[in-house]
């Protein structure tokens, strides 16, 4: 996926203006919300699990070589076949492999950020394969020739009216108008791909090192479609994926769902554990694991491994004022808000990613609801540090922050320049209380007035009064 | 790619600040067994409690005397929705008296299946859901193509949380089966506006036979 | 009796010195020696959020010398007590001397109304006010101090008082301290968002803890032609909240 961030402002602006999306980001996020919020009261238990979430994930990436390799040992014991790729460009390569040689046509996909992070779509199309998304949110998106923006939802940005014009656009009339009859409609579509599918392409939401299992977590079935009825299964993950038993995925089981939709399960978790086994009449041929580190390596041990928790819940997002304001696409790549804002940059780089950092208030709301508790807000100012220190931070700010640590470190000229503006504002406002324009400050008086000050400061009315 | 492997695992290792682990330690991790906190379970009543939370996805129980009665059950079921006198039926029910006339087969469920009967492993309390393994007696098929799922529950299966199925799992003679499906429900999307809608890729409807005759429940 | 250094933040030494007195007298009535030293600036946290931590560090000094001899700092904003309380440990995470001092000034610093209530003891005020009242929580007090039932159970004693919550009242103004000015478009709508559900409660006045949150929710109701009435909650628990509020000039009424 081509990397859009820089664009940020300009794209955000744009959604910002655009009462379509407006509509149909605040009707969906709203849900999500309230209902993580009735589960999560009902369940006493609730922080206790977020808390062992978390410490199994630490312990997982304290010993993630060792759980890697148990992993690949029980997927090849089950008769599957596990590839490492270092990077994007091997991931795509060793799919493209299996492709070529198991001479596919058509490809049908389940949901997979991954597969998003590594461009697989385009790689695939460019060889000649059909690619289909069969996540009702993911085929949408594919028809409008879109970016996800949401990883939980993918196109929780369109209304039912758009979703209509594209099904009509791709299916031929008649125009279907209700959800129901819109579902219907991609689900006879679908149905024929699955049955043609030569390869059925899937995330993996947690690999289990004690059984080689690799598990997702679907309400549509569209996964266990996809990976039952081709002929060949690739599950394409993140290394960090790993758990290691069948007791940590039922820890992770009782805090995904609800973190994510408010739900208390999704509707299919399913198990895959190497392909077709004999006396089988059905499942796949082959069953294939990329494991894919694509900088994920990088990130442990540093200020950022705690990222690498991440179970792709979504709930950072849906509880982000900041991408309810302007959607998932302004952020420019295939992960948005606040897990977006420090994958981003980590995964793209810190130049081309200035602004997602920044556009954040750190009010904390991400890290409150997060399940495995990462700390979003610190990581966030920890990318400003970097900027900082790489001297990639705006000039603006830059000399602005430079004046302002230069007044504060000086107790005597902080005060004098205080009662200077304390006055020089009360005079510009008048009997006003405000001001509507300040040159310096038009970032703030474009949308606001400027309440003005008393006349005198804090301090030297205190010690006015002291004496 | 062999040489990525180990580059991995070594950007790895490096990033920890160590080489492998040690035997021992490796050892222990392998050894490690979490209790982790469940969600309290306590009712008494885990039929109930299964029943309510399956029934809260818009999944149907129907309660079954006994094995015996499976046939009827599934009969009714199938005049009720007007489907035809024919379903992929899993092997282990086969020999059950289908009414005259019922086609079944085992399986695999093509295209234009519209009604499946299977059993399953286990029922999860915790939160209302089933569990199924995969199997020549199991074909995963019949979990997802036709439209109607109905699944057969001896009420004794229903266990507490998931730990309890881990280790019916682990005990099954080849270890965790090709495919464990955990099916809460039946099928659904909220992709359109988060209106939620049944049927999306999977069954619309997904019926439990809940036979209440625990000792001769086994299917 | 307490020996309390109330810490002037940047903003109400600035524009709204009436809270801080306000801060004192509640101070002084939970039995307090309130004092102010001069020698005061800035908290740091404008340079520790722009990713500029030396000069967070420089400040964090200063406050932690200023502060030393006190038994408690105490402060009417979130924002910046959660700086001292949480972020200065941190800063200094690598410092054997300053860490030391950075944590033993964390452990005694406090937002205004949690130190009344969680510290003090206070459970009620004397004092009263007219009118229909919502409140903002803003995030830092919030989520990084636990500020929650506090000032619900002051303002509950405040005489004539009647608090309306709104809808959402825990997700952000848009304020975020410099974010407003570098995202003025988001920070628009975030405000405009945050102000349909204060005019939903129906309520004449909106409080808050923190003068940044306040001064942004303010500055766009007054932008809008909006009369109603932005006060700290310290000035209306000191009896102090007598004018038109922020952002309303005398010349106004
Ligand atoms: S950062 Fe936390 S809340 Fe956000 S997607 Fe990841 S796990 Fe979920």
């Amino acid at each position: 996926m081509d990397v859009s961030s820089p664009r940020f402002k300009e794209k955000a602006v744009i959604a910002l203006a655009d009462p379509t999306l407006r509509q149909a980001l605040g009707q969906s996020r709203k849900g999500f919300v309230n209902k993580r919020a009735e589960l999560v009261a009902a369940l006493p238990e609730f922080e206790a699990l977020r808390d062992q979430a978390r410490d199994v994930k630490n312990h997982v990436l304290e010993n993630l070589d060792h759980y890697l390799e148990r992993f690949d040992s029980a997927v090849t014991a089950a008769g599957g076949h596990v590839h490492w790729a270092r990077d994007a460009e091997e991931a795509r390569n060793i799919i493209l492999g299996i492709c070529e040689r198991v001479q596919a046509r058509t490809i049908t996909k389940g949901k997979s950020m991954v597969s998003e992070e590594v461009n697989l779509n385009a790689a695939l199309e460019k060889r000649g394969y059909t690619v289909v998304e069969t996540d009702l949110g993911e085929y949408i998106i594919q028809l409008a020739k879109e970016p996800p923006s949401h990883i939980i939802a993918p196109a929780i940005h369109k209304t039912k009216e758009q979703v209509s014009d594209l099904f009509e656009a791709a299916h031929g009339g008649p125009r279907k108008t209700t959800v129901a009859d819109l579902v219907t409609e991609a689900r006879l579509v679908l149905r024929d791909k699955y049955f043609k599918a030569d390869v059925g392409i899937t995330g993996g939401n947690y690999l289990v090192a004690e059984t080689g299992s690799s598990i997702i977590v679907t309400n549509e079935g569209n996964g266990d479609l996809t990976q039952t009825l081709a002929k060949v299964h690739i599950v394409t993950s993140g290394i960090e994926r790993i758990v290691p038993t069948l007791e940590d995925v039922s820890l992770f089981l009782r805090i995904l769902a609800r973190s994510a939709t408010g739900q208390e399960t999704e509707t299919y978790t399913t198990l895959s554990t190497g392909p077709r086994r004999p006396g089988d009449v059905d499942g796949p041929e082959e069953f294939h694991v990329v494991l894919v580190d694509n900088g994920r390596s990088k990130m442990l041990g540093g200020k950022f491994q705690d990222m690498l928790r991440c179970i792709r819940c979504g709930a950072c997002m849906n509880h982000c004022p900041v991408y309810g304001a302007v959607g998932g696409h302004a952020y420019g790549w295939v992960y948005p808000g606040p897990m977006g804002s420090v994958l981003t940059p980590l995964f793209v780089g810190l130049d081309a990613t200035r602004d997602l950092p920044n556009a954040c208030t750190l009010n904390g709301r991400c890290q409150s609801v997060c399940p495995v508790r990462i700390p979003l807000p610190e990581l966030l100012r920890e990318l400003r540090h970097q900027q900082h220190q790489r001297g990639i931070s705006p000039p603006v700010q830059r000399r602005a922050l430079g004046v302002w640590r230069f007044v504060a470190e000086r107790p005597g000229l902080y005060q004098f320049a205080n009662r200077l503006a304390a006055r020089a504002l009360k005079g510009l406002s008048g009997r006003n209380g405000r001001l509507r324009h300040l040159p310096f400050a038009s970032g703030w008086t474009a949308l606001r007035d400027l309440p003005a000050p008393e006349g005198k400061t804090f301090l030297e009315l205190w010690h006015a009064r002291q004496t | 790619m062999p040489e990525s492997r180990s580059a991995i695992l070594q950007q790895i290792r490096a990033a920890l600040g160590r080489g492998p682990l040690s035997d021992a330690a490796a050892a222990a991790l392998d050894a490690r067994r979490p209790a982790h906190p469940r969600i309290a379970v306590d009712d008494d009543d885990l039929v109930a409690r299964f029943v309510t939370r399956f029934e809260s996805r818009s999944g149907t129980v129907a309660r079954v005397s006994g094995v015996d009665a499976i046939p009827a059950a599934v009969d009714a079921y199938r005049q009720a929705h007007g489907l035809p006198p024919r379903a992929a039926v899993a092997r282990p029910l086969a020999g059950l008296a289908w009414p005259a006339g019922f086609i079944h087969h085992p399986g695999p469920a093509g295209q234009d299946e519209q009604m499946s009967v299977t059993p399953c492993l286990a029922g999860i309390a915790e939160i209302g859901s089933l569990i199924l393994a995969s199997g020549p007696d199991s074909p995963t098929t019949l979990n997802f193509v036709p439209d109607h799922h109905l699944i057969v529950l001896p009420a004794g299966r229903i266990v507490r949380h998931f730990e309890d199925a881990w280790t019916l799992l682990r005990a099954l003679p080849g270890g965790l089966p090709r495919a464990t499906n955990i099916i809460s429900g039946p099928s659904r999307t909220g992709d359109v506006e988060l209106t939620i809608q049944l049927g999306a890729h999977g069954p619309r409807s997904v019926h439990v036979l809940l036979v209440a005759d625990a000792d001769r429940a086994t299917p | 009796m307490p020996r309390v250094g109330l810490f002037a933040t940047c903003l109400m030494n600035l524009f709204r010195p009436s809270v801080g007195f306000a801060a004192a007298q509640l101070l002084e009535d939970a039995g307090c020696t309130v004092e102010v030293p001069m020698a005061q600036t800035c908290c740091g946290q404008p340079g520790y959020n722009s990713g500029d931590f030396d000069a967070a560090r420089t400040l964090a000094k200063q406050v932690i010398t200023t502060f030393e001899g006190f038994d408690y700092v105490v402060g009417p904003s979130g924002s910046c007590m959660a700086t001292l309380r949480h972020d200065y440990p941190k800063l200094f995470e690598d410092d054997p001397e300053w860490h030391p001092r950075a944590a033993a000034l964390a452990a005694r610093s406090h937002e205004l109304l949690s130190f009344l209530t969680d510290v003090c003891g206070v459970t009620a005020v004397n004092a009263a006010y007219t009118g229909t009242v919502t409140y903002h929580d803003s995030c830092s007090g919030l989520r990084g101090l636990g500020v929650k039932a506090q000032p619900r159970l002051l303002l509950g004693s405040v005489e004539g008082l009647q608090l309306t919550e709104m809808p959402d009242a825990e997700v952000c103004c848009g304020f975020g301290g410099t974010f407003c000015v570098k995202y003025p478009e988001i920070s628009g709508r975030m405000v405009d968002d945050k102000l349909a559900n204060v005019a939903a409660t129906g309520a004449d006045t909106l409080l808050g803890g923190d003068l940044g949150c306040l001064m942004n929710m303010a500055g766009r109701l007054r932008r809008q032609g909006s009369k109603l009435k932005v006060f700290h909650t310290a000035e209306v628990l000191a009896g102090m909240a007598t004018g038109s509020g922020i952002g309303i000039g005398d010349g106004e009424h």
